[in-house]
């Protein structure tokens, strides 16, 4: 068994970055993932590799636009109101077809809102954040050795795919320590033709752009990267299930409300209530088909925020509305406790009687 | 027969879309045969703004990256650090670089980052059609400025150089012009200095052109070279701003 280490969320992102071969971090201090940057700070100068604090978020995922542009494994992290600052950026690298990680610790918002764990920007990333049709690999984290792990693996999709991986995580994951294994495996190896590495007077000059002023030519760049999601859709998906074998309430969580949720269905399963969990690890893309099997036998869902109720949505998309899907939210910072999603269990339970 | 006169072999052979009498050709002309005369076209990458110059990817043949609107010098900061051996260049206008460039210019300045910025300052935002930049001057009218530029109301030209120049960072300031021969052989001799700066590993080097605007400045092509060393010379004084390395050797 692989040895583990206790570490704190930040840190497990930071570490198994490095491992992935990251060797270029640039960001601007945000609480609460200011941890990632001077865990950069520290480690990267040992190892050859670059930590640069930018002067904004604005400048960082420039910088990362750079990096990535000659080809190397790049990072960058920030919180809620860092992430909106980083959306300019994020459609450009979308625009240019940059593959790279961003890490977003989620806080309370919506303006500068609060320092405390939020999953309010759900809609933000899996629906791009910035302008134009894109998408992002969005992975959402449930526990400290996810939050490793799903930091190696999005640096192998984002150059699979040539696209940008999100981490998205919230304060809590960021903040609490559990033991990790760092046993991450073997880095694959992308093509990297397109890279802006000089020409060296032995090929045609490669551009990085996201500039197309022919609108038939624009179209087709949307739609083959279009056909490059749907390959991701198709095989990328990933979620957990939790006691679904033989469950009539599902309830839908991700993130530190999987936790939670997970205590309150032990709870009501002591108390002979049928409920399960289909946790979505990807968000995008969603376990769409997971939850529309889900809807053939379940006959009720709960989606369990950190928000006003944004993957609500997403679950009344997969499951096609075909049963009714209540919210189990807390916002601004909050977290639902084990007993606010037992009582919305309950009360889901009350109404299939 | 001696070849006295040809295209730059940095330059790529494709037509520029730049409007008649538009000085842009002459700096591209000039940075390219920068690139050839150091033997750097294999290593270097070069970064476009937004602005006129925004297709400037297709004119050179080294490798090259479209940043988005004022963030070529945090994108050069990012290719720089990742490939520390390679050329990077930055091609900017004013409202790129002075104004909603004007936090990564500052930054990547002060941090002296190594490489070469080319800033094309004809004092109005061309792409779009003739609005008042960061470096109009007093009085002048544009399509925003449409009674002269009151700075009462909107502010000061920002002068570049002479700003950058109050920073330990920079390396290299030099205001040059392209208005007349004179003029852009000086430029050519700065343009090349501030790529040699780049190979000698100095530091940041920016070069601040002079450059006219015909078609926005409702001017021909002549009297629009004319209006630089009537109005924008005499408010953006040509020379050297900063050379820390000659500062050295002085001291």
């Amino acid at each position: 068994m692989a040895e583990k280490v206790l570490m704190k969320g930040n840190e497990a992102i930071a570490e198994a970055a490095i491992m992935a071969g990251c060797r270029h971090y640039f960001g601007y201090p945000i609480t609460p993932q200011t941890e990632i940057a001077a865990y950069m700070a520290k480690r990267m100068p040992k190892i050859g590799g670059c930590f640069l604090q930018a002067e904004s978020e604005i400048a960082a995922i420039n910088m990362v636009y750079g990096a990535a542009s000659a080809g190397v494994r790049v990072m960058t992290s920030s919180s809620s109101p860092g992430i909106s600052l980083k959306g300019e950026g994020l459609s450009y690298m979308a625009g240019s077809d940059l593959p790279a990680l961003v890490i977003n610790v989620q806080r309370g918002g919506p303006g500068l809102g609060g320092i405390q764990p939020s999953q309010s920007d759900y809609f933000q990333s899996t629906r791009g954040g910035g302008h134009g049709d894109y998408h992002m690999i969005i992975l959402a984290p449930a526990s400290v050795q996810e939050m490793a792990s799903l930091t190696f693996k999005g640096f192998d999709l984002a150059e699979k795919y040539r696209m940008t991986a999100m981490i998205l995580a919230d304060g809590t994951m960021g903040q609490m320590m559990e033991p990790v294994s760092l046993e991450m495996g073997e880095i694959n190896e992308h093509d990297k033709s397109w890279a802006v590495t000089g020409t060296k007077m032995a090929r045609k000059h490669n551009i990085i752009n996201s500039l197309s002023l022919i609108p038939e030519e624009l179209e087709q760049q949307n739609f083959d990267r279009y056909a490059r999601y749907k390959k991701v859709e198709e095989n990328e998906v990933m979620y957990e299930e939790y006691l679904m074998d033989d469950a009539e309430i599902c309830i839908v969580a991700f993130g530190i409300a999987a936790r939670v949720s997970r205590n309150a269905i032990n709870e009501a399963r002591a108390q002979g209530i049928k409920v399960g969990m289909i946790r979505p690890i990807t968000l995008w893309p969603f376990p769409k088909d997971a939850l529309d099997k889900a809807a053939d036998t379940c006959k009720a869902f709960i989606s369990v925020e950190l928000s006003m109720g944004q993957m609500i949505e997403d679950v009344q998309l997969a499951t096609k509305c075909r049963r009714p899907v209540t919210l189990c939210n807390r916002a601004g910072g909050m977290i639902p406790s084990p007993e606010e999603v037992l009582q919305a269990i309950k009360e889901a339970k009350g109404g299939l009687e | 027969m001696a070849i006295v006169f040809e295209k730059p072999k940095a330059l790529a052979n494709v037509p520029l879309h730049y409007c008649p009498g538009c000085t842009h050709g002459i700096i591209h002309r000039l940075v390219a045969e920068a690139i050839d005369a150091l033997g750097i076209e294999g290593t270097t990458v070069g970064v476009a703004p937004v602005g006129c110059s925004v297709m400037a990817y297709n004119y050179f043949n080294c490798d090259m990256v479209e940043a988005a609107h004022g963030r070529a010098p945090a994108v050069a900061t990012g290719l720089k650090r990742a490939m520390p051996e390679n050329i990077i260049f930055t091609y900017q206008g004013d409202g790129d670089l002075a104004s909603i460039g004007m936090a990564e210019t500052v930054h990547a300045a002060t941090r002296n980052e190594n490489i070469t910025v080319i800033f094309v300052n004809n004092a109005i935002y061309g792409m779009t059609g003739g609005q008042m930049a960061p470096t109009s001057l007093p009085g002048q009218v544009t399509q925003t400025s449409p009674y002269g530029r009151d700075v009462k109301h909107c502010g000061w030209p920002v002068k570049v150089c002479e700003m950058l120049a109050q920073l330990e960072g920079p390396e290299y300031l030099e205001r040059v012009a392209v208005n007349n021969v004179k003029n852009i052989r000086n430029a050519k001799r700065a343009i090349q200095k501030a790529f040699e700066n780049q190979i000698n590993n100095k530091g940041f080097s920016l070069i601040e052109v002079i450059s006219s605007c015909p078609t926005n400045w409702g001017m021909t092509p002549q009297k629009a070279l004319q209006w630089i060393d009537d109005n924008m010379i005499p408010y953006y004084p040509l020379g050297v701003y900063k050379d820390r390395s000659a500062e050295q050797e002085k001291a």
